[in-house]
C-alpha cells in the first residue's frame, strides 16, 4: 500500500504535466492510441522472458516510439489525417497485443497487462517510475519556454529556430516513457487516464501553463490516492479505482470550477 | 545608391508546380518603404513567403544582402546573433497560424520576438525586460500585459503581433495584409509604428489592398498580376492604365 501511494506520487509528477501539454496541442487522443501501442510491445516482451520488469519496458518503449513516429509520419506524408491515423495504428497493436498475450499466458496475465497491478509493485517499479518521473519532470522544465512556444505557434518556431523537431519529438518521447511508466502501475488501458484527466480538470480551474502543470500535477495525485483507498477499503481493482475517481474530479471540476461551462 | 538588399532574378514561385508568380525581376534598397500590390490572387502572399524563405523558387532566385549593418547608428539595434549568417526577417503572416485559445498572456505572447537574441534557455536581460515592456506600451496594449490572447479583440491581437514585430529587431520586416478585418483606430497606430521603423532605417515590404493606403503611406509601389506589372514610385505605378493593365491580365490568365 504504501508502494502504491509512492507510485501514484511519482505518476502524477510525471505524467500529469505532460497531459497538460498534451491538452493544449489537441494531441489527448494520439496519447490514448499510443498508450495501447505499448501492449504489443510488451507482449512480444513477455512471451520471450515472461513479467519480467525491463524487457517489458523496453519493449513498450519501442513500440511507442515506433507508433508515435509511423503514425504521425503517415499522417504528415499522405492524404490520411493524424486522428485517423492514430485511430489505426492503435486498433492494429491493441488486437496484436491481445492476441499475443492469449497465445501464451492465461487469462490473469492478461488482465495484468491491460489494467496493472499498482497494489503488485515490487521495488525495482517502483525506482523505474520514480525515474521515469524525475526525467520528465527535469526535461519539462529544461524546456518549457521552447514547448510552450511550440505549442503555442509551431510556424513562428520553425522561423525563428532548429528547436521545432526537437521540441516534437522530445515531447512525444516524454509521452511514451510516462506511459510506459503508467503500465506498470494502472495497465495499457489505464495508463492515459492519469495522462489525461488531470490536465483536463485543472483547465477548469485555471489559465497560464506553469498554474496548468502544478493543478494538474496536485490533482493527479489527490485523485489517484482517493482511488487507491477506494480500492483499498471497497476490494475495488486498483487502476479502474484510480482512474474513476480522477473522472470524479474531472466531473466535478467541470459544475465547480471557474472555466467550466456553468460558472463561466 | 546602395547595394540592394535584396534582388529578384527572374524568380517563379508557386506551389505544386502550379506558378502564381512568374519571372519576376527587381531589386530593393536598404531602407525601401515598398507596397506589394496587384488584385486578388496575383501571388503577393507567394511573393512574400518566397522572400522569407517559406518556399523555395521553383526556378530563379531571390538573393538576401547581408542586411545588419544597414540600420542607421541611431536605431537601438544590436546585431542579434553574430554567428547567423542570414538576415533576420520578421514576417508578419497573412493569417495567425497559431491556436488563439492557447492560454499565453500578451506578455509572454510579444517576448517570442526576443528568441533569436536569447533562446529556450537563457534568462532575460534587465534591458530586454524593459525592451518588452516599452514594446508593448508602443503598440497601445499597455496594462493589458497579463490578459490572455483568447481575449483580445482582432485588432488588439494584431497589436500584440506587432510587438513580436518589434521585438525581433530585424533589418527587414515584411508584412502580409496587415489590415485585414482590422478597425480603423489600430490601422492608424500600426501605420504610424511602420513609419517609426522605416525611419530607424528597416526596410519594410507590405502585401496590401488598400491602394488609398499605399498611396498615402508607402513612397514605393510594385503592382503585380502573376508577372510584374509595374515597379518604383508609387504615383508612377498605381495609374488607372497599369492598374487596369494588370486587371485584365488576370481575367486573361483565370481560366
Amino acid at each position: 500500500m504504501r508502494r502504491a501511494l509512492a507510485a501514484c506520487l511519482a505518476l502524477s509528477l510525471g505524467a500529469a504535466p505532460v497531459g497538460v501539454f498534451l491538452m493544449l496541442r489537441r494531441m489527448s487522443l494520439a496519447a490514448d492510441a499510443i498508450s495501447h501501442a505499448i501492449l504489443p510491445g510488451a507482449a512480444v516482451a513477455y512471451l520471450a522472458s515472461g513479467l519480467s520488469l525491463s524487457t517489458m519496458t523496453f519493449g513498450g518503449m519501442v513500440a511507442g516510439i515506433a507508433v508515435a513516429l509511423l503514425a504521425g509520419g503517415v499522417a504528415r506524408h499522405s492524404v490520411i489525417r493524424e486522428d485517423t491515423s492514430f485511430a489505426a495504428f492503435y486498433l492494429i497493436s491493441l488486437s496484436a497485443g491481445v492476441v499475443l498475450i492469449s497465445a501464451r499466458g492465461g487469462n490473469v496475465d492478461l488482465l495484468h497487462v491491460l489494467f496493472g497491478s499498482v497494489l503488485a509493485l515490487d521495488d525495482a517499479a517502483l525506482i523505474l517510475l520514480a525515474a521515469f518521473a524525475t526525467i520528465s519532470v527535469a526535461a519539462l522544465a529544461l524546456g518549457l519556454r521552447l514547448l510552450v512556444f511550440e505549442c503555442c505557434d509551431p510556424a513562428y518556431l520553425a522561423r525563428v529556430s532548429r528547436l521545432g523537431p526537437l521540441a516534437h519529438y522530445g515531447f512525444m518521447t516524454l509521452v511514451v516513457v510516462n506511459l510506459v511508466g503508467g503500465f506498470h502501475a494502472l495497465g495499457t488501458l489505464m495508463a492515459v487516464g492519469v495522462v489525461i484527466l488531470p490536465a483536463a480538470s485543472a483547465r477548469f480551474w485555471v489559465d497560464s501553463v506553469p498554474s496548468l502543470l502544478v493543478a494538474a500535477a496536485a490533482l493527479a495525485f489527490a485523485g489517484s490516492t482517493g482511488g487507491l483507498l477506494l480500492s483499498f477499503y471497497f476490494g475495488l481493482p486498483a487502476g479502474p479505482a484510480i482512474v474513476l475517481t480522477l473522472g470524479a474530479v474531472y466531473l466535478f471540476s467541470m459544475l465547480v470550477g471557474p472555466r467550466g461551462p456553468i460558472f463561466r | 545608391m546602395r547595394a540592394p538588399l535584396l534582388v529578384f532574378d527572374a524568380v517563379t514561385l508557386g506551389y505544386d508546380r502550379r506558378p502564381a508568380v512568374v519571372r519576376l525581376s527587381g531589386e530593393v534598397a536598404p531602407g525601401s518603404l515598398l507596397a506589394v500590390v496587384g488584385p486578388n490572387g496575383t501571388g503577393k502572399s507567394t511573393l512574400l513567403k518566397g522572400i522569407v524563405g517559406e518556399l523555395s523558387p521553383m526556378d530563379g532566385e531571390i538573393r538576401l544582402v547581408d542586411a545588419r549593418n544597414s540600420l542607421t547608428p541611431s536605431s537601438p539595434s544590436t546585431p542579434s546573433n553574430p554567428s547567423d549568417p542570414a538576415t533576420p526577417i520578421a514576417y508578419l503572416s497573412q493569417t495567425p497560424g497559431f491556436d488563439v485559445d492557447f492560454p499565453i498572456s500578451v506578455h509572454d505572447f510579444a517576448a517570442m520576438g526576443l528568441w533569436r537574441e536569447f533562446g529556450a534557455f537563457r534568462a532575460f536581460s534587465r534591458a530586454a525586460k524593459e525592451r518588452l515592456a516599452e514594446a508593448i506600451v508602443t503598440v497601445g496594449l499597455g496594462g493589458l500585459e497579463k490578459r490572455l490572447i483568447g481575449e483580445l479583440s482582432g485588432g488588439q491581437l494584431q497589436r500584440a503581433r506587432f510587438a513580436r514585430l518589434i521585438l525581433e529587431d530585424a533589418p527587414l520586416i515584411v508584412l502580409d495584409e496587415p489590415y485585414n478585418a482590422i478597425d480603423e483606430a489600430t490601422i492608424a497606430d500600426l501605420a504610424a509604428l511602420v513609419r517609426r521603423w522605416n525611419a530607424e532605417g528597416r526596410t519594410v515590404i507590405s502585401a496590401l489592398h488598400n491602394l488609398a493606403h499605399v498611396r498615402k503611406e508607402y513612397p514605393r509601389a510594385l503592382l503585380l498580376a502573376r508577372e510584374l506589372v509595374a515597379d518604383g514610385p508609387t504615383e508612377a505605378v498605381l495609374t488607372e492604365e497599369k492598374l487596369a493593365l494588370a486587371r485584365e491580365r488576370m481575367r486573361v490568365g483565370a481560366c
